[in-house]
């Protein structure tokens, strides 16, 4: 193995990519071999390191430099003077919004990764995701050589269910109990599936697990199979995300070739082997019995359970089916043991969650954190607080099945049933952040709008009644919104979610509900005065000239409607009711004197 | 298909290549000075030779790295060899003949090359 005295990596996670990491990547490997380095230096290309905001992320080893916001013209800069020289380019590297200051600041050393916990991503932007011998390195496949050549099933299962282990897809069952049920279950065959059908607007997690450590999953649903006794798995992934079905295209085939995949791995007489089957992004096909409808080349509509996968799941034989993250999960269970995992989190909630921190925030990106972690320290410690000294106004979790969570209960910790109780869920890991300038109403109807498009049509509460919440909605925004509309969303709502077919219909309500309790002055303030507190209904809108206006006329000689009336000099008036809300004006005036109210 | 053991040596030898990712504490450093007077001075030849021999040796956790300079010019090529706990011993004037010394007695096990260090070299 040669000797390398640095090594650079760049980000490949699908943030990075996009802005541009594979012309880095190219660059510097150019650069490096013009002086000569290419011998000294190695160049790897990782996956997501959660900081996406500071992307196109480059970090030098063995310093752990911490380079963001780089761009093609850089690189000649990074090569020449720290690979060459040594000397670090302090003018690249991150710079920590919160101290202020510019600094070179290491990866760890950041406020961003200091209250985090990595398990699920500990090898996501520190190996080589397609190369398998990396993984082997981090402690890869060794859970998979334990469980094979020293666990009964049963003991594995046992280990699984001691570490308190929920599902991380939404529903937070606890994983042990359904290995346990599909164990129990008779059939001539059984299959493992993984779901990274990844849904909810905003999430990103299991996408950056695949492409960042797919071997992780892989390993992780073999030690299921054997558990559980099945000997096929499949993983369904939705086809937007190309990066990481090819980086699982090629971890299946590198792993076939170590024989960690196929027949009597590792000489244990245990055959399992996975295939991929791509999804084509509808948000219902991530609901467990549409999945696998989709699997067997049906359309992907939910059935009623019971009965479950367990008994009767893909092509009618036992199945298990659990999350990406739930996966990424096993292998470090396995190795360090049950206690070891209770030993994070809290005591119903144990180990970490990934969530993908979005919205109005400073740092967005992907942050794993023990469970319990309270919101605001993912708000203010890790996420870097509100952009442009903002007000936060509330954080919505469990994408649209979710709920937001206002500013009072920042401090409750982050666990399944606190979240449940408060009318949120945890959800897969979608975090927005809302300030004072999003209106509660508006954001209610954005995730109904979503379900209303994404409902499949095979049950009446679902299809019907979330249409007509949408209507009442979209009535309110444009203030049109009538006294006893909040009740009829209220009973509607609940109406739904006691007798929708699947969880898409029965959650669909939570947005709508949530901030119908916690911000029912903003509902109200729409429908009674025609007034949208956040000043962000255009509907609800209007706009005045205040006194800062010089008399130029230019709003007049730019108002499609002619609603602005003024003599030269003088302060200019707006007839609201020709005005059209264009907003022609606001852009128009370089005095700042147009306000919308 | 790779057996357990063989599993374990790719572990290994992997490992020898991407452990400083992992903790960088642990690691004995090798940092050359490499700013224009080193570099004029020749201390290229000198780091190349460093990683040289720690391929051949097969050493573990020994980084190399460079920093720029450190205001001796005249004692150019500097190399410093931080072996943890035991703190730093500067040697100067190097050439890449004297860099096998140093590993052998000094890293692999732990005697300093007195003569080619600082102080020596200062007392003359
Ligand atoms: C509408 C809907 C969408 C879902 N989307 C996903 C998804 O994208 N990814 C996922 O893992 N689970 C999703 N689920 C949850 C799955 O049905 C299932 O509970 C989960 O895959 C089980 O894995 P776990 O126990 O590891 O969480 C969805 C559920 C519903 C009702
Ligand atoms: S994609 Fe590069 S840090 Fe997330």
């Amino acid at each position: 193995m040669d000797f390398y005295r640095a090594q650079v990596l760049c980000c490949g996670g699908t943030g990075c990519t996009s802005s541009g990491s594979g012309e880095i990547i190219k660059r510097f490997e150019e650069q490096i071999v013009k002086f000569g380095l290419d011998k000294e230096i190695k160049i790897v290309r990782t996956g997501c390191f959660g900081l996406c905001a500071a992307g196109p992320v480059v970090i030098v080893y063995p310093e752990g430099t911490f380079y963001s916001h780089v761009r093609v013209e850089d690189v000649d800069e990074i090569v020449s003077e720290h690979l060459l020289k040594g000397r670090i380019v302090k003018h690249l590297t991150y710079q920590d919004k919160e101290r202020g200051e510019e600094q070179h600041l290491s990866l760890e050393s950041i406020g961003f990764y200091q209250k985090q916990k990595r398990i699920v991503l500990r090898n996501c932007g520190v190996i080589d995701p397609e190369n398998i011998d990396e993984y082997i390195a981090f402690d890869g496949y060794k859970a998979l050589e334990k469980v094979l050549t020293s666990m009964k099933p049963a003991e594995v299962i046992q280990v699984v269910l001691d570490s308190g282990l929920r599902g991380r897809g939404g529903a937070g069952f606890p994983t042990g109990l359904k290995w346990k049920f599909a164990a129990a279950s008779k059939g001539e065959q059984k299959y493992m599936v993984c779901n990274a059908d990844e849904g909810d607007p905003g999430a990103f997690m299991d996408r950056s697990v695949l492409e960042g450590d797919p071997h992780a999953v892989l390993e992780a649903m073999t030690i299921a199979g054997f558990a559980v006794g099945a000997t096929e798995g499949y993983i369904y992934v939705r086809a937007e995300y190309p990066i990481a079905v090819k980086r699982l295209e090629i971890a299946i085939k590198q792993a076939r070739e170590y024989g960690l995949l196929g027949k009597n791995i590792l000489g244990s007489g245990f055959d399992f082997d996975i295939s991929i089957r791509l999804g084509a992004g509808a948000f219902v096909c991530g609901e467990e019995t549409a999945l696998m409808a989709s699997i067997e080349g049906m359309r992907g509509e939910p059935r009623s359970k019971p009965p479950f996968p367990a008994v009767k799941g893909l092509f009618a034989m036992p199945t298990n089916i659990n999350n990406v993250e739930t996966f990424a999960n096993i292998p470090q269970i396995i190795i360090n043991g049950a206690d070891w995992f209770r030993s994070i989190g809290t005591e119903k909630s144990t180990g970490t969650k990934v969530f993908a921190l979005g919205g109005k925030i400073n740092n967005t990106g992907l942050v794993e954190i023990p469970m319990g972690t309270k919101l605001r320290e993912i708000i203010y410690d890790i996420g870097g607080g509100i952009p442009g000294g903002k007000k936060f106004k509330a954080v919505q979790t469990g994408g649209p099945s979710g709920g937001c969570i206002p500013a009072e209960l920042l401090d409750i910790p982050i666990e399944y049933d606190t979240l449940t109780q408060i009318g949120s869920m945890m959800g897969s890991g979608g975090m927005i952040v809302m300030d004072e300038d999003n209106c509660m109403v508006d954001i209610a109807r954005f995730f109904l709008d979503f379900t209303v498009d994404e409902s499949c049509g095979k049950c009446t509460p679902c299809r019907i009644g979330t249409r007509r919440m949408l209507e009442i909605l979209d009535r309110i925004v444009n203030g049109k919104g009538v006294e006893g509309d909040l009740e009829k969303l209220e009973r509607l709502g609940r109406n739904i979610k006691a007798t929708a077919l699947c969880g898409l219909g029965q959650t669909a309500p939570n947005p709508v509900l949530s901030t119908i309790h916690y911000f029912r002055d903003e509902y109200e303030a729409h429908i009674r005065d025609k007034r949208c507190p956040a000043h962000h209904c255009q509907a609800l809108l209007n706009f005045y000239i205040t006194d800062k206006c010089r008399g130029c006329t230019a709003c007049a000689k730019v108002c499609p409607a002619d609603a602005i009336t003024g003599v030269v000099k003088e302060r200019h008036v707006i007839d609201t009711t020709k005005c059209i809300k264009c907003g022609s004006c606001v852009e128009k005036c370089r005095f700042g004197a147009i306000e919308k109210r | 298909m790779k057996s357990i053991a063989e599993l374990e040596a790719i572990r290994q030898k992997t490992l020898e290549r991407v452990a400083y990712r992992k903790d960088a504490d642990s690691d004995i450093r090798v940092v050359v000075g490499m700013a224009t007077c080193g570099i004029a001075a020749g201390a290229r030849p000198v780091m190349l030779a460093f990683m040289d021999e720690i391929r051949k040796r097969n050493l573990q956790n020994v980084t190399v790295s460079q920093t720029g300079c450190i205001g001796m010019c005249r004692l150019e090529p500097m190399v410093d060899v931080i072996v943890p706990g035991q703190g730093k011993v500067t040697y100067v004037k190097l050439n890449p003949n004297m860099v096998p010394r140093i590993v052998t007695e000094h890293i692999v096990n732990g005697n300093p090359v007195l003569e080619y260090s600082i102080g020596a070299s200062e007392d003359q």
